[in-house]
């Protein structure tokens, strides 16, 4: 089954230089319980795209449906959480309150918020830190308490912009092996933005390929690696044929220019 | 105490300036003071010195400048005179004079306590309506495209009129319609201190970046969700450090709107000190004025320390 289908996506920013194509002609199918990662340098719109499933950007042309519905929608239908690069935890709530606020503006009961906050911890394996403030924490788990706010009001869906883009690479590593661990678990459908070849390979079922000016898709890769994926995954020949692949996709969308 | 030295160095700067400062700014009266003593004084009459200028005068007494720290009714009165008027409008004012509170059961309206009272009572009603003001209309702008157009331009206009032309007008006005006493004066108050609250308000309730906004158009939040949960909490910093500008302009405008009415107050005391050449007396409800001052800002401080501390901010 679908849930997230664009056809002939288009999409021009007006600016005082003139028309800026962010997207053009942009046509994908995500299926149920994909892991969809985005790819590409600056400017070549998965960011747009992105934005454009969660109604926080409308396109100019072409149709885009997620979950049967128009992304707005689906907004209103709480269809998807989404998190940020930056966690953008507030810093005057606990750990606990900020993964409430979704919750507190959804209109869950007290009790059902309290329930809700003590699963998605332990999803993110943050139990015990409920208390604490953000400043508390490493940046790391703050990024883990956002991921946790974005699954707090079981939306089926999780949209992902770079969440791990400002981590160093340790962290980062242990972060996207446990993000696959929570795919597995809750069976979500994620749409993942990334700078990041390795990462891009490592977590995907699917690795959109997109180049800039205009920001469009240059290849859609199908991973064949196993759904379950220890982090020495990596050192394997198909990994690296598949990082390969991904590479040649970036490097033809600027040979392009 | 690592604060303690930079201040008090800057202190003593000051005093020491001041010392040296009441010599010239003080010659003539204390040479009539001197000659009266019976000292012997070049020139020896007070017409013909006033001919004469301040160094070229205090060249030719260098041995009778001594009493340049103990005139009366000094040009510039020394710290230490107004240190004693200072404690004789309080303290000896209340405990031991004939209306002092203690013979006769109600403050004496010659004492600063008496008038401090005056004009805090002003200034507080005057900050409570001004804050709330600021803040509704902040609000209202950041809400509203058309407040935004309509009342900053106004706002800012307000504050480029001299509270002193307006205040009178602000009194006679209010009294034509009956109302007088602390009222008029809390409205100049109001006037003077809402200003820097919609200011900052208004910062601080755009303090949240387009991200944070974004996140909860995810959730469908509508403006309301986005004022209380948000915008209010991210502007409590702001509000804050408006707040102790805008109390100490409260003080400011309660001050001023008792300079032409003169039925008790700080301000009233100031003119009064004026009228009868008591610079001591100016000074010392200067200073009670500018301790009142630093008091309100100080408890302002305090609550704002209490409150991030509440909302979790890092000490």
């Amino acid at each position: 089954m679908s849930v997230i289908e664009a056809k002939g996506l288009n999409l021009t920013f007006q600016t005082n230089d003139g028309p800026v194509h962010a997207l053009r002609d942009v046509n994908l199918t995500i299926e149920k319980g994909d892991f969809v990662s985005f790819i590409g340098p600056s400017g070549c719109g998965k960011t747009t795209f992105l934005r454009c499933i969660a109604g926080l950007e409308h396109p100019t042309g072409g149709t885009l449906s997620v979950n049967g519905m128009t992304p707005d929608e689906a907004r209103k239908a709480r269809a998807y959480g989404y998190v940020f690069q930056a966690a953008g935890l507030y810093p005057w709530r606990t750990i606990g309150g900020n993964i409430r606020l979704p919750l507190e503006i959804m209109g869950f009961s007290k009790e059902d918020q309290a329930e809700r906050v003590k699963k998605t911890l332990d999803l993110v394996d943050l139990t015990g830190f409920e208390k604490k403030f953000p400043w508390q924490l490493s940046g790391g788990m703050q990024q883990r308490a956002s991921i946790a706010r974005a699954l707090a009001f079981d939306a089926d869906i999780l949209l992902m912009d770079e969440p791990f883009g400002a981590l160093d690479e340790i962290v980062r590593d242990k972060l996207n092996e446990e993000l696959l661990k929570l795919w597995a678990r809750t069976e979500k459908t994620i749409g993942f933005v990334t700078h990041s070849i390795p990462e891009a390979v490592y977590l995907s079922t699917k690795i959109v390929v997109m180049s800039p000016r205009p920001g469009r898709i240059t290849d859609v890769i199908e991973s064949t690696l196993p759904r379950e994926r220890p982090l020495d995954i990596r050192d394997s020949a198909e990994f690296i044929e598949i990082a390969h692949r991904v590479r040649e996709g970036l490097r033809a969308g600027h040979l392009d220019d | 105490m690592t604060k303690a030295g930079p201040i008090l160095t800057v202190v003593l700067a000051i005093m020491a300036l001041w010392y040296v400062a009441c010599i010239p700014m003080n010659v003539q009266e204390t040479l009539t003071a001197a000659e009266r003593a019976g000292a012997v004084v070049t020139p020896d009459n007070a017409r013909a010195r006033a001919e004469v200028g301040r160094f070229s005068l205090m060249l030719q007494n260098t041995d009778t400048l001594a009493g340049s720290w103990s005139v009366e009714r000094a040009r510039l009165p020394a710290p230490h005179q107004i240190v004693a008027e200072l404690w004789d409008s309080t303290w000896t004012e209340e405990v031991y004079g004939r209306r002092g509170i203690v013979n006769s059961g109600s403050l004496s309206n010659k004492s600063l306590i008496y008038h401090g009272w005056v004009t805090l009572s002003a200034t507080v009603v005057g900050f409570a309506i001004g804050a709330g003001l600021g803040v509704l209309l902040a609000v209202g702008i950041v809400h509203s495209k058309t407040m935004d157009m309509s009342v900053m331009p106004w706002a800012i206009v307000s504050q480029t009129i001299p509270i002193v032309a307006l205040a009178p007008m602000i009194i006679v006005v209010l009294y034509s319609f009956g109302i007088q006493g602390l009222i008029p004066k809390a409205v100049i108050s109001a006037y003077l201190s809402f200003f820097p609250v919609v200011v900052g308000m208004v910062k601080g309730l755009r303090s949240p970046d387009a991200m944070q906004l974004d996140l909860l158009h995810t959730y469908n939040a509508g403006q309301g969700a986005t004022f209380w949960k948000l915008r209010l909490p991210s502007s409590v910093p702001y509000l804050f450090t408006s707040l102790k500008v805008g109390i100490a302009a409260s003080l400011v405008g309660a001050i001023v709107g008792e300079l032409p009415v003169q039925r008790g107050g700080l301000g009233a005391r100031m003119l009064g000190g004026s009228y009868y050449g008591q610079t001591e007396q100016i000074w010392a409800a200067l200073f009670f004025a500018a301790g009142m001052a630093a008091l309100l800002v100080a408890l302002i401080g305090w609550i704002e320390a209490r409150t991030l501390k509440r909302m979790g901010v890092q000490a």
